[in-house]
Protein backbone atom coordinates (compact mmCIF):
# COMPACT_ATOMS: atom_id res chain seq x y z
CA UNK A 1 0.00 0.00 0.00
CA UNK A 2 1.39 3.72 -0.95
CA UNK A 3 1.53 6.62 0.50
CA UNK A 4 1.69 7.90 -3.05
CA UNK A 5 -1.29 10.74 -3.26
CA UNK A 6 -3.01 9.29 -0.24
CA UNK A 7 -2.75 12.57 1.37
CA UNK A 8 -2.66 16.56 0.71
CA UNK A 9 -1.85 19.52 2.09
CA UNK A 10 -5.23 21.74 2.12
CA UNK A 11 -3.66 24.86 4.92
CA UNK A 12 -1.06 26.24 5.24
CA UNK A 13 -0.13 29.43 7.46
CA UNK A 14 2.99 31.74 8.01
CA UNK A 15 2.77 33.63 11.52
CA UNK A 16 5.13 37.47 10.75
CA UNK A 17 8.62 36.43 10.90
CA UNK A 18 12.12 37.55 11.55
CA UNK A 19 12.24 39.62 14.32
CA UNK A 20 8.78 39.48 16.27
CA UNK A 21 9.49 40.45 19.76
CA UNK A 22 6.94 39.91 22.59
CA UNK A 23 5.41 37.27 21.79
CA UNK A 24 5.84 34.04 22.80
CA UNK A 25 6.69 30.53 20.96
CA UNK A 26 3.87 29.20 22.51
CA UNK A 27 1.79 32.15 21.09
CA UNK A 28 3.09 31.98 17.81
CA UNK A 29 2.57 28.02 17.51
CA UNK A 30 -1.21 28.56 18.36
CA UNK A 31 -1.58 31.52 15.93
CA UNK A 32 0.02 29.87 12.98
CA UNK A 33 -2.01 26.44 14.05
CA UNK A 34 -5.20 28.57 13.98
CA UNK A 35 -4.38 29.90 10.79
CA UNK A 36 -3.66 27.12 8.96
CA UNK A 37 -7.21 25.78 9.87
CA UNK A 38 -8.75 28.48 8.84
CA UNK A 39 -6.82 28.49 5.29
CA UNK A 40 -8.54 24.94 5.19
CA UNK A 41 -12.01 26.23 5.41
CA UNK A 42 -12.38 23.80 8.38
CA UNK A 43 -12.88 23.88 12.28
CA UNK A 44 -10.26 23.50 14.98
CA UNK A 45 -12.84 20.53 16.19
CA UNK A 46 -12.04 18.75 12.61
CA UNK A 47 -8.56 18.10 13.74
CA UNK A 48 -8.00 15.10 15.17
CA UNK A 49 -4.18 14.85 15.17
CA UNK A 50 -1.27 17.68 15.86
CA UNK A 51 2.22 17.16 15.74
CA UNK A 52 4.62 19.81 16.99
CA UNK A 53 8.66 20.34 17.74
CA UNK A 54 9.60 21.47 21.16
CA UNK A 55 10.64 25.32 21.48
CA UNK A 56 14.17 26.13 22.58
CA UNK A 57 13.25 29.54 23.52
CA UNK A 58 10.31 28.30 25.77
CA UNK A 59 10.80 24.54 26.59
CA UNK A 60 7.46 22.37 26.96
CA UNK A 61 8.54 18.64 28.49
CA UNK A 62 5.12 17.37 26.77
CA UNK A 63 5.13 19.98 23.80
CA UNK A 64 2.10 18.95 21.25
CA UNK A 65 -0.27 17.97 25.01
CA UNK A 66 0.59 21.37 26.31
CA UNK A 67 -0.26 22.68 22.77
CA UNK A 68 -4.04 20.55 22.41
CA UNK A 69 -4.64 21.83 25.47
CA UNK A 70 -3.76 25.28 24.97
CA UNK A 71 -6.08 25.31 22.13
CA UNK A 72 -9.09 22.83 23.87
CA UNK A 73 -8.21 20.76 21.12
CA UNK A 74 -8.71 17.24 21.97
CA UNK A 75 -7.11 14.75 19.63
CA UNK A 76 -6.40 11.20 18.54
CA UNK A 77 -2.45 11.42 17.86
CA UNK A 78 -0.85 13.94 19.79
CA UNK A 79 2.87 14.01 19.22
CA UNK A 80 6.25 15.86 19.89
CA UNK A 81 8.76 15.33 17.29
CA UNK A 82 12.26 16.11 16.80
CA UNK A 83 15.00 15.12 14.02
CA UNK A 84 16.00 18.85 13.90
CA UNK A 85 15.63 20.40 10.98
CA UNK A 86 14.08 17.25 9.41
CA UNK A 87 11.21 17.03 11.78
CA UNK A 88 8.90 18.91 8.89
CA UNK A 89 9.47 16.37 6.62
CA UNK A 90 9.70 13.63 8.57
CA UNK A 91 6.56 14.34 10.71
CA UNK A 92 4.68 14.69 8.10
CA UNK A 93 5.63 11.60 6.52
CA UNK A 94 4.30 9.60 9.49
CA UNK A 95 0.96 12.17 9.89
CA UNK A 96 0.57 10.47 6.38
CA UNK A 97 0.43 6.94 7.27
CA UNK A 98 -1.46 7.33 10.16
CA UNK A 99 -4.18 9.23 8.24
CA UNK A 100 -4.12 6.29 5.61
CA UNK A 101 -3.96 3.59 8.34
CA UNK A 102 -7.52 5.07 9.44
CA UNK A 103 -6.09 6.24 12.40
CA UNK A 104 -6.68 9.95 11.69
CA UNK A 105 -8.60 12.30 9.10
CA UNK A 106 -6.51 15.27 9.87
CA UNK A 107 -3.55 15.85 11.11
CA UNK A 108 -2.08 19.68 11.97
CA UNK A 109 1.97 20.24 11.81
CA UNK A 110 2.86 23.45 13.22
CA UNK A 111 6.05 24.57 14.31
CA UNK A 112 7.29 27.97 16.09
CA UNK A 113 10.29 29.47 18.23
CA UNK A 114 12.33 32.52 19.01
CA UNK A 115 15.61 32.44 18.65
CA UNK A 116 15.83 36.10 17.92
CA UNK A 117 13.85 37.59 20.40
CA UNK A 118 13.48 34.70 22.95
CA UNK A 119 17.31 33.50 23.77
CA UNK A 120 20.76 36.09 23.58
CA UNK A 121 22.98 35.61 20.51
CA UNK A 122 25.45 33.32 23.18
CA UNK A 123 22.41 31.20 24.61
CA UNK A 124 21.15 30.61 21.15
CA UNK A 125 24.68 29.77 20.23
CA UNK A 126 25.37 27.21 22.35
CA UNK A 127 22.33 25.67 22.04
CA UNK A 128 22.45 25.12 18.75
CA UNK A 129 26.41 23.73 19.28
CA UNK A 130 25.39 21.53 21.92
CA UNK A 131 24.17 18.86 19.26
CA UNK A 132 27.81 17.95 19.08
CA UNK A 133 29.06 14.92 20.96
CA UNK A 134 29.52 15.69 24.31
CA UNK A 135 32.20 13.86 25.33
CA UNK A 136 34.62 13.77 21.79
CA UNK A 137 33.22 16.90 20.41
CA UNK A 138 32.07 19.72 22.24
CA UNK A 139 35.02 20.02 24.39
CA UNK A 140 37.12 21.07 20.93
CA UNK A 141 34.96 24.28 20.99
CA UNK A 142 33.21 23.61 17.24
CA UNK A 143 30.26 26.03 16.41
CA UNK A 144 27.54 25.36 14.03
CA UNK A 145 28.95 26.46 10.63
CA UNK A 146 32.12 24.84 11.52
CA UNK A 147 30.42 21.58 11.49
CA UNK A 148 28.99 22.40 8.00
CA UNK A 149 32.53 24.20 7.10
CA UNK A 150 34.11 20.73 7.43
CA UNK A 151 31.83 19.00 5.25
CA UNK A 152 32.60 22.95 2.51
CA UNK A 153 36.29 22.20 3.19
CA UNK A 154 35.70 18.42 2.39
CA UNK A 155 33.93 19.12 -0.60
CA UNK A 156 36.48 21.58 -2.11
CA UNK A 157 39.32 19.28 -1.32
CA UNK A 158 37.57 16.22 -3.30
CA UNK A 159 36.29 18.39 -6.44
CA UNK A 160 37.72 21.67 -6.43
CA UNK A 161 34.51 23.56 -5.04
CA UNK A 162 35.33 27.26 -4.84
CA UNK A 163 33.47 29.63 -2.16
CA UNK A 164 32.32 31.51 -4.82
CA UNK A 165 30.37 28.74 -5.95
CA UNK A 166 28.63 28.59 -2.27
CA UNK A 167 28.31 32.32 -2.39
CA UNK A 168 26.06 31.79 -5.26
CA UNK A 169 24.05 29.98 -3.25
CA UNK A 170 23.32 33.20 -1.25
CA UNK A 171 23.33 35.47 -3.55
CA UNK A 172 20.41 33.48 -5.94
CA UNK A 173 18.49 32.94 -2.39
CA UNK A 174 18.61 36.83 -2.09
CA UNK A 175 17.07 37.58 -5.28
CA UNK A 176 14.47 34.86 -4.26
CA UNK A 177 13.71 36.97 -1.03
CA UNK A 178 13.47 40.14 -2.55
CA UNK A 179 10.23 39.40 -4.39
CA UNK A 180 8.99 37.92 -1.05
CA UNK A 181 7.84 40.85 0.93
CA UNK A 182 7.87 38.84 4.29
CA UNK A 183 11.43 38.16 4.07
CA UNK A 184 13.85 39.05 6.88
CA UNK A 185 16.14 40.03 4.08
CA UNK A 186 15.74 41.90 1.02
CA UNK A 187 18.58 43.80 -0.36
CA UNK A 188 20.55 42.30 -3.56
CA UNK A 189 23.56 40.96 -2.64
CA UNK A 190 26.48 40.24 -5.21
CA UNK A 191 29.30 37.06 -4.87
CA UNK A 192 31.73 39.83 -3.86
CA UNK A 193 29.58 40.86 -0.72
CA UNK A 194 29.82 37.19 0.03
CA UNK A 195 33.21 36.69 -0.17
CA UNK A 196 33.85 40.30 1.54
CA UNK A 197 31.50 39.54 4.13
CA UNK A 198 33.01 38.43 8.01
CA UNK A 199 34.57 35.64 8.37
CA UNK A 200 32.89 32.90 10.92
CA UNK A 201 34.34 29.43 10.15
CA UNK A 202 36.91 29.11 7.20
CA UNK A 203 35.68 29.15 4.48
CA UNK A 204 32.22 30.06 5.31
CA UNK A 205 31.22 34.05 5.95
CA UNK A 206 28.54 35.41 7.68
CA UNK A 207 26.39 35.68 4.24
CA UNK A 208 26.86 32.11 3.67
CA UNK A 209 25.12 31.50 7.34
CA UNK A 210 20.79 31.43 7.45
CA UNK A 211 19.47 33.72 9.84
CA UNK A 212 18.69 33.99 13.58
CA UNK A 213 14.72 34.46 13.42
CA UNK A 214 11.36 34.57 15.34
CA UNK A 215 8.50 32.98 13.61
CA UNK A 216 6.08 29.75 13.20
CA UNK A 217 4.12 27.97 10.33
CA UNK A 218 1.61 25.48 10.29
CA UNK A 219 0.39 22.82 7.56
CA UNK A 220 -2.73 20.97 7.50
CA UNK A 221 -3.07 17.37 6.00
CA UNK A 222 -5.72 15.42 4.97
CA UNK A 223 -6.83 12.43 3.24
CA UNK A 224 -6.94 12.92 -0.67
CA UNK A 225 -10.44 12.16 -1.26
CA UNK A 226 -11.72 14.40 1.71
CA UNK A 227 -8.95 17.43 0.24
CA UNK A 228 -11.47 17.69 -3.29
CA UNK A 229 -13.91 19.45 -1.01
CA UNK A 230 -12.12 21.97 1.01
CA UNK A 231 -11.43 25.41 0.27
CA UNK A 232 -8.08 25.85 -1.35
CA UNK A 233 -7.48 23.03 -4.44
CA UNK A 234 -5.41 20.34 -2.29
CA UNK A 235 -1.74 20.09 -3.01
CA UNK A 236 -0.66 16.26 -3.20
CA UNK A 237 2.01 14.51 -1.46
CA UNK A 238 3.40 12.15 -4.50
CA UNK A 239 6.61 10.74 -2.87
CA UNK A 240 8.29 10.74 0.69
CA UNK A 241 11.84 9.34 1.87
CA UNK A 242 13.98 9.48 4.68
CA UNK A 243 17.33 8.62 4.81
CA UNK A 244 19.47 8.76 8.02
CA UNK A 245 23.38 8.19 7.81
CA UNK A 246 25.23 9.61 11.81
CA UNK A 247 24.19 12.22 14.01
CA UNK A 248 27.73 13.19 15.38
CA UNK A 249 29.43 15.01 12.05
CA UNK A 250 32.95 12.53 13.24
CA UNK A 251 31.09 9.48 13.02
CA UNK A 252 29.46 10.48 9.16
CA UNK A 253 31.23 7.66 6.70
CA UNK A 254 31.34 10.54 3.67
CA UNK A 255 31.71 14.02 4.15
CA UNK A 256 30.79 14.61 0.93
CA UNK A 257 28.17 12.76 0.10
CA UNK A 258 24.47 12.34 2.45
CA UNK A 259 21.73 10.41 2.85
CA UNK A 260 19.59 12.53 0.86
CA UNK A 261 20.49 10.29 -1.80
CA UNK A 262 18.48 7.73 0.12
CA UNK A 263 15.76 9.62 1.01
CA UNK A 264 15.39 11.68 -2.52
CA UNK A 265 15.60 8.26 -4.41
CA UNK A 266 12.82 7.21 -2.00
CA UNK A 267 10.67 9.91 -2.87
CA UNK A 268 11.36 10.40 -6.82
CA UNK A 269 10.24 6.75 -6.72
CA UNK A 270 7.06 6.61 -4.84
CA UNK A 271 5.71 10.16 -6.76
CA UNK A 272 7.05 8.40 -10.46
CA UNK A 273 9.02 11.32 -11.03
CA UNK A 274 12.64 12.62 -11.58
CA UNK A 275 14.38 15.72 -10.87
CA UNK A 276 13.43 17.05 -14.13
CA UNK A 277 9.81 16.78 -13.56
CA UNK A 278 10.02 19.75 -10.78
CA UNK A 279 9.27 23.06 -11.63
CA UNK A 280 11.31 24.60 -8.11
CA UNK A 281 12.66 22.74 -5.54
CA UNK A 282 12.65 23.91 -1.80
CA UNK A 283 16.34 23.08 -0.06
CA UNK A 284 17.63 22.96 3.37
CA UNK A 285 19.86 26.08 3.35
CA UNK A 286 21.37 26.38 7.17
CA UNK A 287 24.50 27.06 5.22
CA UNK A 288 25.26 28.04 1.56
CA UNK A 289 27.18 24.49 1.25
CA UNK A 290 24.13 22.34 2.01
CA UNK A 291 22.16 23.58 -1.14
CA UNK A 292 25.28 22.53 -3.27
CA UNK A 293 25.68 18.78 -1.46
CA UNK A 294 21.92 18.45 -1.96
CA UNK A 295 21.63 19.64 -5.43
CA UNK A 296 23.80 16.89 -5.63
CA UNK A 297 22.43 14.10 -3.90
CA UNK A 298 19.20 14.45 -5.07
CA UNK A 299 19.99 14.03 -8.58
CA UNK A 300 19.56 17.64 -10.36
CA UNK A 301 23.60 17.35 -11.15
CA UNK A 302 25.70 14.75 -10.99
CA UNK A 303 28.23 13.65 -7.84
CA UNK A 304 30.91 16.60 -7.32
CA UNK A 305 29.38 19.21 -10.09
CA UNK A 306 27.32 20.90 -7.67
CA UNK A 307 30.11 24.13 -7.98
CA UNK A 308 30.01 24.37 -11.56
CA UNK A 309 25.90 23.60 -11.48
CA UNK A 310 25.75 26.47 -9.47
CA UNK A 311 27.82 28.48 -11.60
CA UNK A 312 26.11 27.85 -14.88
CA UNK A 313 22.61 27.22 -14.32
CA UNK A 314 22.45 29.36 -10.68
CA UNK A 315 18.84 29.06 -8.58
CA UNK A 316 18.00 32.36 -8.64
CA UNK A 317 13.80 33.52 -10.10
CA UNK A 318 13.86 32.25 -13.55
CA UNK A 319 16.73 30.04 -13.24
CA UNK A 320 15.85 25.95 -14.64
CA UNK A 321 15.38 25.13 -11.30
CA UNK A 322 14.61 28.10 -8.97
CA UNK A 323 15.40 27.27 -5.02
CA UNK A 324 13.91 28.04 -2.43
CA UNK A 325 11.44 30.73 -3.86
CA UNK A 326 10.43 32.07 -0.45
CA UNK A 327 14.39 33.40 0.29
CA UNK A 328 15.14 30.54 2.09
CA UNK A 329 16.50 30.35 5.89
CA UNK A 330 19.42 32.20 4.42
CA UNK A 331 17.28 35.33 3.20
CA UNK A 332 13.59 34.41 4.29
CA UNK A 333 13.75 33.14 8.21
CA UNK A 334 14.91 30.66 10.28
CA UNK A 335 13.98 30.06 13.51
CA UNK A 336 15.66 26.89 14.02
CA UNK A 337 13.70 23.54 14.10
CA UNK A 338 10.20 25.12 12.45
CA UNK A 339 13.08 26.26 9.26
CA UNK A 340 11.83 24.10 6.91
CA UNK A 341 8.47 24.67 7.43
CA UNK A 342 8.28 27.66 5.24
CA UNK A 343 9.39 25.88 2.90
CA UNK A 344 6.49 23.35 3.00
CA UNK A 345 4.06 26.22 2.79
CA UNK A 346 5.88 28.30 0.10
CA UNK A 347 6.00 24.93 -1.59
CA UNK A 348 1.86 24.69 -1.50
CA UNK A 349 1.68 28.47 -1.80
CA UNK A 350 3.18 28.10 -5.28
CA UNK A 351 1.33 25.38 -5.99
CA UNK A 352 -1.54 26.89 -5.36
CA UNK A 353 -0.43 29.98 -7.77
CA UNK A 354 -0.64 32.08 -5.27
CA UNK A 355 2.79 33.53 -5.25
CA UNK A 356 2.14 36.74 -7.16
CA UNK A 357 5.48 38.60 -8.15
CA UNK A 358 7.72 35.32 -7.07
CA UNK A 359 4.75 32.60 -8.74
CA UNK A 360 6.95 29.85 -11.24
CA UNK A 361 4.91 29.72 -14.00
CA UNK A 362 2.67 26.74 -14.72
CA UNK A 363 4.45 24.92 -11.29
CA UNK A 364 2.38 21.79 -11.57
CA UNK A 365 5.04 19.29 -9.28
CA UNK A 366 7.90 20.57 -7.09
CA UNK A 367 9.76 19.38 -4.13
CA UNK A 368 10.81 19.94 -0.44
CA UNK A 369 13.88 18.48 1.21
CA UNK A 370 14.75 18.94 5.15
CA UNK A 371 18.01 17.66 7.14
CA UNK A 372 18.73 17.84 10.85
CA UNK A 373 21.51 17.60 13.27
CA UNK A 374 24.51 17.72 10.92
CA UNK A 375 23.72 16.40 7.35
CA UNK A 376 22.20 13.09 9.09
CA UNK A 377 18.67 13.31 8.85
CA UNK A 378 17.41 13.55 5.24
CA UNK A 379 13.19 13.94 4.64
CA UNK A 380 12.05 14.56 0.72
CA UNK A 381 8.65 15.01 0.01
CA UNK A 382 7.59 15.26 -3.79
CA UNK A 383 4.42 17.79 -3.88
CA UNK A 384 2.00 18.18 -7.04
CA UNK A 385 -1.39 19.44 -8.33
CA UNK A 386 -2.16 16.71 -9.46
CA UNK A 387 -2.97 12.71 -8.44
CA UNK B 1 36.15 30.66 31.83
CA UNK B 2 36.93 27.29 31.45
CA UNK B 3 36.48 24.94 27.89
CA UNK B 4 34.10 22.83 27.93
CA UNK B 5 34.68 19.19 30.54
CA UNK B 6 33.56 16.71 28.62
CA UNK B 7 30.23 15.33 30.49
CA UNK B 8 31.82 11.88 31.74
CA UNK B 9 35.21 10.58 31.93
CA UNK B 10 34.67 7.12 34.31
CA UNK B 11 32.95 4.23 33.28
CA UNK B 12 32.94 2.65 29.55
CA UNK B 13 35.44 5.64 28.26
CA UNK B 14 38.34 5.42 31.89
CA UNK B 15 40.75 4.09 29.85
CA UNK B 16 40.47 6.74 26.97
CA UNK B 17 40.81 9.55 29.42
CA UNK B 18 43.77 7.72 31.45
CA UNK B 19 45.37 6.91 28.41
CA UNK B 20 45.17 10.77 27.77
CA UNK B 21 46.39 11.35 31.45
CA UNK B 22 49.38 9.13 30.56
CA UNK B 23 50.20 10.58 27.00
CA UNK B 24 48.82 7.65 25.22
CA UNK B 25 45.61 7.45 22.94
CA UNK B 26 43.89 4.39 23.45
CA UNK B 27 41.25 3.05 21.19
CA UNK B 28 39.00 0.00 21.37
CA UNK B 29 40.26 -2.89 19.45
CA UNK B 30 38.04 -5.90 18.94
CA UNK B 31 39.84 -9.17 19.34
CA UNK B 32 37.43 -11.32 17.71
CA UNK B 33 37.37 -9.09 14.25
CA UNK B 34 40.07 -6.81 13.98
CA UNK B 35 37.64 -3.95 13.68
CA UNK B 36 39.74 -0.64 15.67
CA UNK B 37 36.51 1.81 16.90
CA UNK B 38 35.86 5.27 18.31
CA UNK B 39 34.03 6.67 19.93
CA UNK B 40 33.80 3.96 22.96
CA UNK B 41 31.01 1.31 23.51
CA UNK B 42 30.35 -2.14 24.96
CA UNK B 43 30.32 -3.76 22.00
CA UNK B 44 32.32 -4.36 18.98
CA UNK B 45 29.72 -2.54 15.98
CA UNK B 46 31.26 -4.31 13.24
CA UNK B 47 30.74 -8.01 14.43
CA UNK B 48 28.83 -7.46 17.69
CA UNK B 49 31.22 -9.33 19.83
CA UNK B 50 31.04 -7.77 23.50
CA UNK B 51 33.42 -6.14 25.76
CA UNK B 52 36.21 -5.05 22.62
CA UNK B 53 39.90 -4.41 24.27
CA UNK B 54 41.59 -1.03 24.93
CA UNK B 55 44.91 -0.30 22.85
CA UNK B 56 47.73 2.31 22.79
CA UNK B 57 47.10 3.72 19.01
CA UNK B 58 50.15 4.52 16.96
CA UNK B 59 48.72 8.55 17.23
CA UNK B 60 49.27 9.13 13.53
CA UNK B 61 46.52 10.41 11.22
CA UNK B 62 45.65 12.32 8.39
CA UNK B 63 43.30 15.35 8.40
CA UNK B 64 40.29 14.02 6.76
CA UNK B 65 38.74 18.25 6.65
CA UNK B 66 39.18 21.29 8.99
CA UNK B 67 37.88 24.81 9.62
CA UNK B 68 39.38 27.66 11.15
CA UNK B 69 37.02 28.77 13.40
CA UNK B 70 36.79 32.88 13.11
CA UNK B 71 33.96 33.59 15.64
CA UNK B 72 34.44 31.34 18.33
CA UNK B 73 32.35 29.77 20.38
CA UNK B 74 32.62 31.59 23.91
CA UNK B 75 35.22 33.33 25.38
CA UNK B 76 37.10 30.47 26.80
CA UNK B 77 37.56 29.60 22.90
CA UNK B 78 39.90 32.06 21.70
CA UNK B 79 39.83 32.63 17.78
CA UNK B 80 40.99 31.51 15.49
CA UNK B 81 41.63 28.02 16.33
CA UNK B 82 41.67 25.34 14.01
CA UNK B 83 38.90 22.44 14.23
CA UNK B 84 39.79 19.25 12.65
CA UNK B 85 38.44 15.47 11.69
CA UNK B 86 41.36 12.99 12.02
CA UNK B 87 41.61 9.92 10.02
CA UNK B 88 43.39 7.66 12.80
CA UNK B 89 46.19 5.30 10.61
CA UNK B 90 43.75 2.50 12.67
CA UNK B 91 40.81 3.53 10.79
CA UNK B 92 38.26 5.29 13.32
CA UNK B 93 37.97 9.09 12.68
CA UNK B 94 37.91 11.56 15.65
CA UNK B 95 37.20 15.48 15.87
CA UNK B 96 39.71 17.28 17.21
CA UNK B 97 41.77 20.69 17.27
CA UNK B 98 45.08 20.98 15.21
CA UNK B 99 48.11 23.13 16.98
CA UNK B 100 51.30 24.52 17.44
CA UNK B 101 50.97 25.91 13.35
CA UNK B 102 49.53 29.14 11.14
CA UNK B 103 45.90 27.95 10.27
CA UNK B 104 46.91 28.48 6.65
CA UNK B 105 49.43 25.72 7.08
CA UNK B 106 46.32 23.28 7.46
CA UNK B 107 45.48 21.09 4.71
CA UNK B 108 42.95 18.30 3.92
CA UNK B 109 45.24 14.80 3.62
CA UNK B 110 47.98 16.42 5.68
CA UNK B 111 49.56 13.76 8.38
CA UNK B 112 49.28 14.92 11.70
CA UNK B 113 50.61 13.16 15.27
CA UNK B 114 48.77 13.17 18.48
CA UNK B 115 49.59 15.11 21.63
CA UNK B 116 48.29 15.83 24.49
CA UNK B 117 46.67 18.95 25.88
CA UNK B 118 45.38 19.62 29.62
CA UNK B 119 42.08 20.48 29.55
CA UNK B 120 41.57 21.23 33.40
CA UNK B 121 43.34 20.30 36.49
CA UNK B 122 43.25 16.09 36.38
CA UNK B 123 42.17 16.01 32.63
CA UNK B 124 44.15 15.85 29.18
CA UNK B 125 42.77 15.80 25.33
CA UNK B 126 44.42 14.58 22.56
CA UNK B 127 44.82 17.52 19.89
CA UNK B 128 47.10 17.42 16.59
CA UNK B 129 50.14 18.37 15.53
CA UNK B 130 51.30 18.78 11.10
CA UNK B 131 53.61 16.27 11.09
CA UNK B 132 57.11 18.47 10.06
CA UNK B 133 58.30 15.32 8.27
CA UNK B 134 56.18 16.16 5.22
CA UNK B 135 53.97 13.14 5.62
CA UNK B 136 56.71 10.47 5.79
CA UNK B 137 55.08 7.39 8.20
Amino acid sequence: MTLRAATALVGAYDTAVGVVPGVTPTELCAEAIRGAVADAGLALGDVDGLITCNAMAQPILYHAEAMAEYLQLFPKLCLSLATGGGTTVTALAHAAAAIQAGEVDTVVLAMADSLRSGLTRDQAMRMQSSTGHPDFEQPYGPTVPAYYALIAQAHMARYGTRPEHFARVAVDTRAHAARNETAQKRDPITVEDVLASRPIADPLRLLDCSLVSDGGSAVVLTRADRARDLARPPVYCLGFGEGHSHEHISQAHDLTASAARESGAAAFAMAGLGPTDLAFAQLYDCFTPTVLVELEDLGFCAKGEGGTYLASEGMGPGARLPVNTHGGMLSHCHPGNPGAMFALTEAVRQLRGDCGERQVAGAEAGLVHAQGGIMSSHATLVLGREV
Amino acid sequence: MERIQPQRIDGLAAPYFAGCREGELRLQHCPSCGHWQFYPRPFCTACGAEAPAWEAASGQGTVASFSVVRRGLSPAYEAPYTVALVDLAEGPRMMSVIIGCEPEAVTVGAPVTVCFEQWSEDLSLPVFRLDETGGVK
